[in-house]
């Protein structure tokens, strides 16, 4: 019998402290690239020793460890030596708070040279305060493979210096991915997008920040309903709504409210704007399709041809279209994206959903069932087999009546 | 221990036992059955401490060659795309031997198809060669 430990780590307030004291190390001098990995090594030794033996100062301990580790590393190595003194050598500019840390580093992760995968894994880890075996579980491949891709990405990013502006879009755009790739096994990626999100927006008044972390707390209220206890899929028509995370939908409403109020809408605010519109009805019934599509017609808006540039706005647009004006002129919105969406499994999943609204339940059988030979996501795929299967015996069942 | 791959396939292979049409044709409750059942069988290993890992491969397929200096890949979906044979997915297993492997192999074939009824699907077998340094002296 093993005794439970008598004070549990508080792994959020460590991981909360990683940004800053990377952002303290970068300030002083020290390259992103080594401060980086020392403190990942510092963090590794905090969740071993700090259950037995929290620290006074946790951010200091942080900051004392990981600096014991750049010294060794650079008496192994003579060549990083030059370059420290070289970076030494030009003192940084200061800045103090902790927003601006997190947008600093956020800015180096998220930097527009590289790929998605590498800007993702090094802001879970630098910004996130995640290790590696977290980060590759979290993504299903090996922590060798995942420790290479971070250490080549913090190589293309070297050199980086703290008062270049960054591009605010692709920081917004990766923490939207880490949402995205969603919550299995240890590390729930959605929560740690929310994380995220929420330190960025008390770093910049942009409202497309605020506009994200509101389509992501409006989204992640209806994730307790999203799945049956046997882990299916449950459509939101089908929900449960007593079962949404109300205090999740008081905050994202309120969220977005401030971002509108700066009259500069984006994206992410118009998605979160829908997110809002079915979080607020009270059944699938009562949503307003009507304002959805208002919102919608706002998002295709954004770009000069839609159809190429946002077609998954346009794919959205349609099923609002078919809820107010009919599955028909629904159904009419997606012939227009199947040479480029043709080949996905949403283009026909939607077409299956507005074949089923109109009543044509043969026709809607066949687009589920080609819907679930392009999913690329287990569960997706089982449940548009359920789906496909579902509607053809209803129809079956409405053909031995009639 | 060794490991063997239990390939699952949309088509190829020995005559089929039994005929079935693609999942989503079956009744409601025979696809909940057969998807329960694959659930089972991924718990039942992993209890067992057989499990090391189970995949779906979507049913797209692209063959690929080198197209030769400074020219693009050459792509194909395949001689006979309709008739070849097309991987659906795997379990890999940690097992005693070969015939344990085989016990395994008959009864993830033997899962609920139509109907209730099992599905005789054909499943192939290949055992995964260890990687590992030799501990052996070799002749």
């Amino acid at each position: 019998m093993i005794d439970e430990p008598t004070r549990r780590l508080d792994e959020g307030a460590l991981r909360a402290l990683v940004p800053r004291v990377l952002a303290g190390l970068v300030r002083r001098g020290e390259d992103f690239d080594a401060a980086e990995d020392a403190l990942q090594e510092a963090l590794l030794e905090a969740l071993r020793v700090w259950p037995e033996h929290p620290p006074r100062d946790a951010r200091a301990w942080l900051t004392t460890v990981a600096t014991r580790r750049l010294v060794d590393a650079r008496r192994s190595d003579a060549a990083r030596i030059r370059r420290e003194d070289a970076t030494y050598a030009e003192p940084q500019p200061g800045v103090t708070e902790a927003g601006d840390d997190t947008l600093f580093l956020l800015f180096c992760c998220c930097h527009p040279d590289l790929a998605p995968a590498s800007q993702v894994a090094l802001t879970l880890r630098a910004v996130g305060g995640l290790t590696t075996r977290e980060i590759a579980d979290a993504f299903f491949v090996p922590e060798a493979t995942m420790a290479q891709r971070i250490s080549r990405a913090k190589r293309a990013v070297q050199g980086r210096r703290l008062d270049q502006p960054g591009d605010l879009a692709v920081v917004l755009r990766v923490l939207y991915l880490v949402y995205t790739v969603g919550h299995e096994g240890h590390v729930d990626l959605a929560a740690e997008a929310i994380r995220l999100a929420r330190q960025l927006t008390l770093a910049t008044d942009e409202p497309e920040a605020r506009g994200l972390l509101a389509l992501m707390l409006l989204n992640h209220a209806r994730r307790p309903a999203r799945f049956d206890a046997q882990g299916r899929i449950v459509t939101l028509d089908r929900q449960d709504r007593g079962r949404w995370n109300t205090r999740e939908i008081a905050e994202g409403v309120r969220v977005l409210q401030s971002a509108l109020a700066a009259q500069r809408p984006g994206r992410y605010q118009i998605e979160a704007a829908v997110a809002a519109l079915h979080d607020d009805a009270a059944s699938a019934e009562e949503t307003d399709w009507p304002q959805i599509l208002a919102w919608y017609d706002d998002l295709v808006a954004l770009t000069d041809d839609p159809v190429r540039q946002d077609p998954v706005a346009v794919l959205g647009r349609a099923v609002a279209v078919g809820h107010v004006l009919g599955a028909a002129a629904g159904l009419r919105e997606t012939d227009r994206l199947r040479a480029v969406l043709g080949d996905r499994h949403r283009w026909h999943a939607v077409r299956g959903h507005l074949h089923e609204l109109g009543g044509d339940l043969a026709a809607a059988a066949t687009a589920y069932a080609a819907a679930a030979q392009r999913a690329t996501n287990v569960a997706e795929r089982d449940h548009l087999v359920r789906q496909a299967a579902r509607t053809r015996a209803a129809d079956s069942a409405r053909r031995v009546v009639t | 221990m060794p490991k063997y791959l239990l390939l699952k396939h949309y088509r190829g292979g020995p005559e089929p036992y039994r005929s079935v049409p693609p999942m989503d044709q079956w009744a409601p409750a025979d696809v909940e059955a057969h998807l329960a059942f694959l659930r089972h069988v991924t718990e039942l290993l992993q209890a067992n401490g057989e499990y090391v890992d189970a995949q779906g491969l979507t049913p797209a397929r692209t063959w690929v060659r080198y197209g030769g200096q400074d020219a693009a890949p050459v792509t194909t979906d395949g001689p006979l795309p309709e008739t070849s044979d097309l991987v659906a997915g795997w379990y890999m297993i940690d097992v005693e031997s070969y015939e344990r492997a085989v016990e395994l192999a008959a009864y993830v074939s033997g899962g609920p198809g139509p109907g209730g009824q099992p599905l005789y699907e054909w499943v192939d077998i290949r055992e995964v060669m260890f990687g590992g340094p030799s501990t052996q002296d070799q002749a």
